[in-house]
């Protein structure tokens, strides 16, 4: 059932426009970021880390952009009713909402190919490092969109969605950031401030962004899908009708 | 067979269903009335499972609705208020992505969808975007997508409300239409309709069940009901005579040219003396004609006993 769900949702992206800017925005910006201000060529290295280091602040605002609709439409349109009176569980309709737009920005990640073909054509890049990179982007993708879906069931305002999701995946990166963290040794031990850090999406995805793929690194994506998604399942129930 | 046993539902401190009891079987096409407000379309939601009632329980084909949500919900074909529906599809891919989901296959996937959309009328609309469609036709969709896999148990909220009446005509007519062995569940403040299509009327208000009968004898509560109306030509004459007929226990004015005579239960005819008193008294009658009870009457006098 959860593959019916995902079929309708895929589609859904691709029925209206959502899928098409999302794609084009997200090509164009980070073919933005990597050649002007990531000076790719400049650097005169055969690899693809401007674009990924740019990444995580693309899809800060990007990602939470197409999470945004995943249940708050539902709930103002009211089709969640028909959605949830259906014979299928919330978990199976929750895991086709997300699968679905994991596999757009997937989708959108594959299209970079270009990037991938110059610096083949330009060099001879680390292909390994390159492929680690972009499973990382896929997999903190996942997180992004898995912390959107929640503030998506949060509310039926799907601005209000989006500003929500951007916040928290905000705090998300920013907590690995050195400013945060430079900034909070003055007050606070450095236990918390280690904790703080390790909750950082940057930490994890720029050691895997080199190509190093630690079940340290993964697991952290994986647990907080799991985390965020099972929060979206508890708000989904407590709100569906409201 | 639906089994209903002391369903409560509560909003906080809001009691939208108050301990109800109902018993549906099979066959009974059961016209759920109320007023805005008085827990049907919450009711209808804790049968879909789509709520978790408070207290009480539901059976649906002897499984519960809570315990067995999914085996219960493939029993049902639910229509929610206002047809919510997937804007961007089209009609054909509403319908198919419905079908998948009710696990219908191959052939008779299919048939089953052929025989809906002849059955609704679709045919027209096929390719068409649910949200360019007229609120008529998504109606309709709705509907199609609530029969689609020949439930035992078919809910319907609201199905005719916002329709002109030769929607709600085909509305009715489809409801008719389905086969005898079903339990067919509408709720709608359209009294009419109940007489209409129900078998069954069941009226609630403030979450209580004050009603639980036929729409005949819902009717037979109006004090009207069997009452004898004149019509005068022109200016009403004074009636009293009337009174005076035996059999006749009030006379009420209801109209400026109007009177309804209620006569008691025992004469079942007071046509050939109230023709009489109108010969004997050389009245201008425009017309003599036996009411039926005004549902309208009944339902307000009920509903406002609760609120």
């Amino acid at each position: 059932m959860t593959s019916v769900i995902f079929k309708r949702e895929f589609s859904s992206f691709f029925a209206t426009p959502v899928a098409y800017v999302f794609i084009l925005i997200f090509l164009i910006l980070s073919g933005v970021f990597t050649f002007y201000i990531g000076n790719f060529y400049e650097r005169g290295q055969a690899d693809l880390m401007p674009f990924f280091n740019f990444l995580p602040w693309l899809y800060l605002f990007l990602v939470p952009a197409i999470a945004m609709r995943t249940w708050s439409e539902e709930r103002k349109t009211g089709t969640i009713e028909l959605l949830m009176t259906l014979p299928i569980t919330t978990t199976q309709a929750l895991l086709g909402k997300f699968f679905a737009a994991w596999a757009v920005v997937g989708l959108s990640l594959l299209l970079t190919f270009p990037l991938w073909l110059t610096v083949n054509y330009l060099g001879e890049p680390d292909n390994g490092v390159i492929v680690a990179a972009y499973l990382a982007s896929w997999l903190m993708a996942g997180a992004f969109l898995a912390i959107g879906i929640c503030m998506s069931a949060f509310t039926k305002n799907q601005v209000v969605a989006f500003i929500l999701s951007v916040v928290v995946c905000f705090l998300f990166v920013l907590s690995g950031s050195e400013i945060l963290l430079s900034a909070l040794t003055e007050i606070l031990p450095v236990l918390l401030i280690d904790t703080i850090a390790s909750f950082s999406f940057l930490n994890h995805f720029e050691a895997m962004a080199k190509g190093v793929l630690s079940a340290k690194d993964i697991g952290y994506f994986i647990i907080l899908m799991l985390v965020w998604l099972s929060a979206s399942f508890v708000v989904i129930e407590h709100k569906k009708a409201v | 067979m639906i089994r209903i046993k002391n369903l409560t539902k509560k909003f906080d401190q809001f009691v939208a269903v108050d301990n109800l009891d109902l018993e549906i079987h099979s066959g009974d096409i059961v016209g759920f009335l109320g007023p805005n407000g008085a827990g049907k379309s919450t009711t209808m939601k804790m049968l879909t499972g789509f709520l978790q009632p408070t207290s009480g329980s539901i059976e649906i084909c002897e499984m519960d609705v809570t315990k067995q949500a999914l085996k219960v919900k493939q029993k049902i074909g639910y229509l929610p208020e206002g047809t919510p529906a997937y804007a961007d599809m089209t009609v054909a891919q509403f319908l198919h992505f419905i079908a998948q989901v009710r696990g219908l296959k191959g052939e008779l996937k299919k048939q089953r969808l052929q025989t809906v959309v002849t059955q609704v009328q679709l045919a027209d609309v096929l390719d068409k975007q649910i949200e360019n469609l007229s609120k008529g036709f998504k109606r309709r969709v709705g509907l199609a997508q609530a029969i689609l896999h020949d439930p035992e148990v078919l809910i319907l909220d609201e199905p005719t409300d916002g329709l002109d009446p030769n929607q709600k005509h085909q509305v009715r007519q489809l409801i008719q239409n389905l086969s005898k062995d079903k339990i067919v569940i509408i709720s709608t403040h359209i009294l009419e309709e109940v007489s209409a299509v129900c078998n069954r009327a069941v009226i609630i208000a403030k979450g209580k069940k004050l009603f639980d009968d036929t729409p005949q004898a819902l009717k037979q509560k109006s004090p009207l009901n069997n009452a004898i109306s004149i019509e005068f030509e022109g200016k009403k004459p004074d009636t009293s005579q009337l009174r005076l007929a035996p059999g006749v226990i009030d006379i009420i004015e209801s109209g400026p040219d109007k009177v309804s005579i209620v006569g008691h239960q025992s004469y079942d005819n007071l046509f050939p003396q109230i023709f009489d008193i109108v010969h004997l008294q050389g009245w201008h009658v425009k017309a003599i004609y036996s009411e039926t009870g005004q549902l309208d009457d009944v339902f307000r006098s009920m509903t406002e006993e609760v609120a």
